[in-house]
């Protein structure tokens, strides 16, 4: 299977609304085994100056994979998912994640490298807030690297 | 108490901590994150794709090894930039019914930099497994008071 060049400067829009509960930042914080009392206790996170919970600092995963999916799964792109690793993260807050926010991300293509018989692949996830006004506010900016691993890799 | 920017300098240790890792904590943060790939949770899976045994995601790791940060900076809400590479796998042993961990990752962090003028530290965390590196320039960035 080849990873199909003509991917680099595709972009994905905005898909599905993903709504942060209370709840998942609990559970999300919980498995990463954080204990700041600013993700669990909404005193604690309004005592720091906060509106509500506060999202752990690699929260914005959940949403940047689900867009990573939309290229994952498109046929056109190539890739098999039992070959994929990651190979590198980065997380730009423009703002923290909090409770109560209604995400959405816009999903770039940024680089294809040939790798061996693999390939990496650079994305970029911009991640915005949905506003009352209709707009959107940005709120991190997530990249990652993915090395698919070719026969034999 | 939350660091001032004042009494940092480049060099000062900010503490480090061990995490326990066990099969179960994989599960659930594959619940959590919603990234359910095999090589996390089911060990002939792993073997079948050339993997020496079930793996840490390596989104736990990062995940888990800020916490040393979130906590020293007194706000989660202060890591403003966060990133790494991923350079080695954390092999979790199957303990399950034992009480043992799995695997233990050492996390210790360090000031890599100081901005004054952002009033922000870069704290360079070294985070190790079985004696090796497993994330490589792990950078946080933290905006300090």
């Amino acid at each position: 299977m080849t990873i199909n060049p003509d991917l680099q400067g595709r972009s994905y829009p905005a898909a599905e609304v993903y709504d942060v509960g209370r709840e998942k930042i609990r559970e999300f914080a919980r498995a990463v085994k954080a204990t700041h009392p600013a993700h669990f206790d909404v005193d604690a996170a309004q005592g720091l100056g906060h509106r509500d919970l506060v999202a752990p600092p690699t929260f914005a995963i959940i949403i940047a994979q689900r867009a990573d999916a939309q290229l994952i799964e498109d046929p056109e792109a190539g890739i098999d998912f039992s070959r994929v690793v990651h190979a590198d993260q980065r997380f730009t807050h423009h703002r923290p994640i909090f409770a109560g926010d209604r995400l959405v991300a816009e999903l770039h293509v940024d680089g294809v490298r040939a790798m061996g018989g693999g390939a990496m692949i650079t994305t970029r996830a911009e991640i915005f807030a949905l506003t009352d006004a209709d707009g959107r506010e940005p709120v991190s900016t997530t990249k990652s690297s993915i090395l698919v691993r070719g026969e034999g890799q | 108490m939350s660091p001032t920017f004042e009494e940092l300098s480049v060099g000062q240790d900010i503490g480090s901590r061990s995490i326990d890792v066990t099969r179960q904590d994989l599960v659930k943060y594959a619940g959590a994150s919603g990234d359910f790939n095999p090589i996390h949770w089911n060990e002939a899976f792993a073997t079948g794709v050339e993997l020496p045994g079930v793996i840490a995601h390596g989104m736990f790791t990062m995940g888990a090894a800020v916490q040393l940060v979130s906590d020293w900076a007194g706000d989660p809400a202060a890591v403003v930039d966060y990133q790494t590479r991923f350079t080695k796998p954390v092999l979790v042993t199957d303990t399950t019914g034992t009480g043992a961990a799995g695997a233990v990752i050492e996390v210790s962090g360090a000031i890599g930099a100081l901005d004054a003028e952002a009033r922000t530290a870069r704290v360079d965390l070294a985070v190790v497994f079985d004696g090796q590196k497993v994330l490589m320039k792990a950078q946080a960035l933290v905006k300090v008071a």
